[in-house]
């Protein structure tokens, strides 16, 4: 069931919200969170596709914030708060409420999205594009447990990295981060089998692609070797090589999809990876809501620290510098 | 898994537990239980990426198939029932580790060239030497095929890597064919290496009863006798016997099922908290509850069976259990069991512990229902609480996995009146993950070496040592009551209880 409404506010919105789940004769479900996507008109279909992929199996209360500050400034000054709620139907078993917010509105959305949260749930925000400097000091981010950012949306990933870095805080996650979560499981698996030294590594994939940076930074703090990044055709990450005393392990990733992990001294096998969709990685950041640890000590690594192809490696260990700003990572994407 | 892998690191929750470097071996590949469940498992957990690269699987059967045709049976079980949906790429990485190899269990020259296809896929797969054998056969054939592994070296691990076995239930068919059914894969395999399959323990709702039970405050404190006036332990099956005639007489649904499903939720049910979560304190915990656990004085006043009879069932006209083709029509196996057992422990004395298993029953359900006493005392008069039952909580087992609390809430109005309502749980809807297969948890844990979710020989040899005079008093006394299909049971099991002063839930 859906229901319009205009010129409205958050108590009229939670009153829609009950009335439209007594229509459809469900008047209580466990919902487990609130997910907040902060977005625009342009993007919102897309991200709101994704979430309600995602979140399927659970039903969840999704606001989507779409901010509509207005191009005048008559219009920049005025206020006013539309909203479409709808339950039941293509929405699931959750509650999905769209909140378009002119005008000034626009700066105030916390104030729209405090009264909408479910009691007793953890808050997840989601910027799908264009997240804030500081996530955990956004109004909206302070919020949540969960903060989700995406630097491969961003105009300069890699300074985007960067900035992630600079103003990390417990409970900041970034979508570069979740996308290589199956490379990461099958290196692991690859040192778990040949259990040998590593002396320096490669990453490979394609310009503006954070996610190689990201894999590439943890390979450099877990391993603590020198490590290069490579800039290949694509698509995303397509290999990454771990330099060993008796040769090369390798996994190799030349299409998207089924990738060759190749040990010395033992047969070459093939590996699924395949590149995954929004609503898997969305899945994926919802499962765990606590701290990641894993993710903070990668990014704050610093991106300065990987070496460019050409250049001649540095070792990790040595490189001691802590505060790292956009401008040096930006360096290794752009050549 | 070597903790010395640098790119580990027990913070990194996102990194899942993947099996190393291992491979399947599968024998009676053909039948049922391998193409419905055991397949499609091994699929999804490739699916989730949780399969070592290099994983191999392969078949063993009497059927004249070269290593296509096993992929391709692979493949068509994997489209019909797996859990998780067909992507080509993990198929294609699947199936270059699939290889069959035919012939009988009696047969020296197919466990050779099983034993060549292990090394070939060592050196192919990269498996190193790590290999599980899945017995998906009847137990009579459980000593040919375990003293074959020994004498053609597949049950030696070369140095540095491991040869386990997995069994299925039944685990004997009393105390003393459990004992040497136990000395038989013992003296090939180590005890340690000998995984016993019971799938209700690879249910996440099964291992949710350990978190409900001792992660929270607000039960435990109610788990006892002084709250608990009994608990009901059913399992009900609506299907009849189906094809199985054959293993199915002569063994019923006391041995088929009480002797391991309900009995190991039993002992979750009532045991200690362990002091780890981890295989040996459970068994500890586990051995010590089924130790406890004391028969009626009165077997045949508080043990019930029963054969279901021709009947309707959910609009179907189905056959009693003698009209069962294959099956004797003086056969007196039950088909409905039910018993009341006590458990001697301070936690637990007076509290009585009802079983019931049965086929052809009302519906398929597996549940575990706690009823507490009613209050000491109530300032509300009669008339107010007259539709208030017994506050209970049930952990729904299957299907429509969850947790329901009961208890009386006031009826809207003007006068007092107390009415049951319920709270609910569902696992279906709380969770961004959907629950995976038991058999995926369990394959997994096998490959893994993780024995938590798996009954060791001592609890077996424990139920039987519970189960044996309960069978013995009724292969001496009487025969099992009719009881018409698709209703809840013999008379005779709601008499049980109602001497009890109690009656059995509607599941």
């Amino acid at each position: 069931m859906n229901i319009d409404l205009t010129e409205t506010t958050s108590s009229k919105i939670n009153s829609a919200l009950i009335k439209a789940r007594r229509s459809i004769g469900s008047p209580a479900v466990g919902m487990v969170l609130t997910l907040v996507i902060v977005t625009d008109e342009g993007n919102h279909y897309d991200a709101l596709k994704a979430a309600s992929d995602a979140s399927r199996e659970h039903p969840s209360r999704i606001l989507v914030v779409i901010k509509r500050p207005g191009r005048s400034p008559r219009d920049r000054r005025s206020a006013r708060l539309d909203a479409e709620v709808r339950v039941g139907g293509e929405s699931g078993t959750g509650e999905i409420v769209l909140l378009r917010l002119h005008g000034e509105l626009a700066d105030h959305a916390e104030s729209v999205v405090l009264p909408l949260l479910l009691p007793d749930a953890p808050v997840v925000v989601w910027w799908p594009e264009d997240a804030p400097a500081n996530p955990a000091e956004d109004l909206l981010g302070q919020l949540a447990a969960r903060r989700i950012t995406d630097a491969a949306a961003t105009e300069d990933p890699v300074a985007a990295l960067g900035l992630r870095a600079a103003t990390y805080a417990p409970g900041d996650t970034d979508l570069a981060w979740t996308r290589i979560t199956p490379w990461r499981s099958v290196l692991a698996a690859a040192l778990d089998q040949k259990q040998a030294a590593v002396k320096g590594a490669v990453v490979e994939g394609e310009a503006y692609n954070p996610s190689t940076e990201l894999l590439g930074l943890w390979l450099a703090r877990r391993l603590g070797v020198p490590v290069r990044r490579k800039v290949s055709d694509g698509p995303g990450i397509t290999a990454v090589r771990l330099a060993t005393a008796d040769g090369e392990i390798c996994l190799d990733r030349p299409t998207g999809s089924l990738a060759e992990l190749a040990i010395p001294g033992q047969p070459d096998r093939h590996v699924a990876l395949q590149r995954r969709a929004t609503s898997d990685l969305i899945a994926e950041e919802l499962r765990r809501l606590d701290p990641d640890e894993a993710y903070a000590a990668a990014v704050k690594f610093g991106v300065d620290r990987l070496a460019h192809a050409e250049e001649t490696a540095e070792p990790a260990a040595a490189a001691a510098g802590t505060g790292q700003d956009g401008g040096s990572g930006k360096k290794a994407a752009a050549r | 898994m070597s903790s010395a892998n640098p790119l580990r690191d027990a913070s990194d929750r996102r990194l899942p537990r993947i099996a190393g470097p291992s491979g399947l071996v599968i024998f009676g590949v053909t039948g049922d239980l391998s193409r419905k469940k055991l397949m499609p498992a091994v699929y999804d957990l490739a699916n989730r990426g949780l399969l070592p690269p290099g994983f191999s699987l392969v078949g063993f059967a009497r059927r004249d198939w070269a290593d296509e045709d096993f992929a391709q049976v692979v493949h068509d079980s994997v489209k019909e029932h797996a859990r998780t949906p067909f992507r080509e790429e993990v198929w294609q990485q699947l199936s270059e580790g699939m290889r069959f190899v035919p012939g009988d269990f009696g047969d020296d020259q197919a466990f050779e060239k099983l034993r060549a296809t292990v090394d070939e896929l060592d050196k192919a797969r990269g498996t190193g030497g790590n290999f599980a054998f899945y017995l998906s056969v009847p137990p009579k054939f459980f000593p040919s095929v375990v003293q074959q592994l020994k004498k053609h070296g597949l049950s030696d691990p070369p140095e540095g890597s491991w040869r386990r076995a997995v069994i299925e239930k039944p685990f004997g068919h009393d105390l003393a064919s459990a004992q040497e059914l136990n000395r038989v894969v013992h003296q090939v395999f180590r005890s340690a290496e000998v995984f016993r399959i019971d799938h209700y323990l690879g249910k996440e709702t099964v291992q949710n009863i350990l978190a409900l039970r001792f992660a929270n405050t607000m039960f435990e404190p109610l788990w006892n006798r002084s709250y608990v006036d009994h608990v009901q332990i059913t399992m009900a099956e609506d299907i009849g016997i189906g094809g199985r005639a054959g293993y199915y007489d002569g063994i019923g649904a006391a041995r088929d099922v009480i002797q391991n499903h309900l009995l190991q939720l039993l002992a979750l049910t009532a045991m200690e908290e362990p002091s780890c979560f981890e295989a040996t304190s459970l068994v500890q915990e586990k051995l010590k509850v089924l130790q406890a656990v004391r028969l009626p004085g009165d077997l045949g006043g508080h043990t019930v069976r029963g054969q279901y009879a021709h009947g309707w069932q959910g609009g179907e006209e189905v056959l009693g259990y003698l009209e069962e083709e294959g099956i004797d029509a003086k056969s007196r196996t039950d088909t409905y069991a039910a018993i009341k057992l006590g458990i001697d422990n301070r936690r637990w004395a007076g509290v009585p512990f009802y079983l019931r298993a049965g086929k052809r029953l009302g519906r398929r359900v597996t549940e575990i229902a706690v009823v507490f006493q009613r209050a000491p005392h109530s300032p509300f008069d009669n008339t107010a609480t007259e539709e208030l039952g017994q506050n209970a909580l049930v952990i729904r087992v299957q299907p429509d996995e969850g947790v329901t609390i009961r208890f009386g809430s006031k009826v809207p109005g003007t006068s007092m009146e107390i009415r049951d309502v319920t709270m609910d749980f569902a696992y279906g809807e709380s969770f961004t993950e959907s629950s995976p297969e038991a058999y995926e948890r369990l394959i997994l844990d096998v490959l893994l070496g993780d024995a938590n979710l798996f009954p060791r020989p001592q609890e077996v040899e424990e139920s039987w040592r519970i189960l044996d005079p309960i069978e013995e008093y009724w292969d001496r006394h009487g025969k099992p009551e009719q009881y018409t299909a698709g209703t809840w049971g013999p008379k005779a099991a709601d008499e049980m209880l109602a001497r009890d002063g109690r009656s059995w839930r509607r599941p």
